[in-house]
């Protein structure tokens, strides 16, 4: 399975709760798949998905899904100390890893070479790790949603892309929409 | 005066409670301050750019942020503060180290002071800074005006404010 056919088969699990979605494809796809005033999308800054979820997710007690990209946590690796230090239940790290950067042309990223992600967040202190394929997802990241303990999924797929239109929605509305969803 | 508790009392009394810090010998005590205080909540960040996306989140989820970190940090933060924060339009107040200025004794210091404010102009992010220890009489109106207008703010925090590297 590529990305945008995960986030299809996902979309239902993840529609009633607060997603934060990497930068680039992962939220043009979630955009058209099932936009929903829930989903923060992320137009710029690379990296930071795992972070603003992170944030979202201790400063509030609604569950919160970061969509990351393994190519995105590779960028932003200090994210997975911080998460594991300061572990909270309500957060689930979902890393689509498809051992490329799918939205500048697929190069190869080291996930998809030597490098294990789930290993990496197993070595900074997370505790709950769990690597998946594209087609099992969908039972763990349930399961993940509606437990109290904190989970990283390192979800391994292949790379490929769909071609779809950019977000043209304004930042400041796409904020403004999710902040109201979060304190509904 | 203490300026550590006058800038952590400033903070809770402008309902400032998700903090997140990057280590700082002159920021060491402020950050010893809030660690203390139970109505902050104290989360240390890697990298500063993550420590931004950290405060986003904290405020998209109904929690007022902060951000101490030193002036190096405004080039690792230049595409975070642009595409997110400003972007989106979320407020930040970044308490910032200023080193490279008056007093410092590390010379590659100096290389990254003579750019900060330049940058911080170039970002049209508003800009404070604190030479005298009476300076920071200001840092309540700042936080007040950062909340007021959804920007990131700098406060530029010098040597001289600190009162020196001691023997260092």
């Amino acid at each position: 399975m590529i990305r945008s056919e995960i986030l299809k088969e996902i979309a239902p699990i993840i529609r009633d709760h607060l997603v934060v979605c990497n930068i680039g494809l992962p939220s043009q796809e979630l955009h058209m798949i099932d936009d929903q005033p829930t989903n923060f999308y992320m137009l710029g800054t690379m990296g930071l998905s795992s972070s603003i979820g992170f944030g979202l997710a201790l400063a509030q007690s609604k569950p919160v899904i970061s969509i990351d990209g393994d190519g995105s946590v590779l960028t932003n690796l200090g994210t997975l100390p911080t998460i594991a230090n300061n572990a909270t239940g309500n957060y689930t790290l979902l890393i689509i890893d498809n051992g490329s950067y799918g939205s500048t042309g697929d190069q190869p990223t080291y996930a998809g070479k030597k490098t294990s992600l789930a290993a990496v967040a197993k070595a900074c202190g997370c505790d709950n790790v769990i690597e998946v394929q594209d087609k099992d997802l969908g039972p763990v990241l349930q399961s993940a949603i509606d437990s109290d303990e904190m989970t990283i999924i390192v979800c391994k797929c292949d790379s490929g892309n769909i071609k779809l239109p950019v977000i043209t929605m304004d930042p400041v509305v796409i904020r403004d929409r999710f902040m109201k969803a979060v304190a509904s | 005066m203490n300026i550590d508790k006058k800038i952590a009392d400033d903070l809770v009394a402008n309902d400032v409670s998700f903090v997140t810090t990057v280590p700082c010998k002159q920021l060491a005590g402020v950050i010893e301050e809030i660690e203390q205080r139970d109505d902050m909540f104290h989360i240390p960040s890697n990298k500063e750019d993550e420590g931004m996306g950290l405060c986003a989140g904290a405020w998209m989820g109904g929690k007022r942020p902060a951000i101490i970190m030193q002036n190096t940090a405004i080039g690792v933060t230049i595409n975070t503060l642009a595409t997110l924060i400003q972007y989106y339009r979320m407020p930040l107040p970044m308490i910032i180290s200023y080193r490279g200025e008056l007093r410092e004794p590390v010379a590659c210091q100096v290389e990254m002071a003579v750019h900060t404010k330049a940058l911080l102009a170039q970002l049209n992010i508003p800009t404070y800074h604190f030479h005298w220890q009476k300076d920071v009489e200001e840092f309540d109106n700042i936080l007040k005006y950062t909340f007021m207008c959804n920007k990131p703010v700098a406060i530029l925090t010098d040597a001289n404010f600190w009162g020196g590297y001691g023997d260092q």
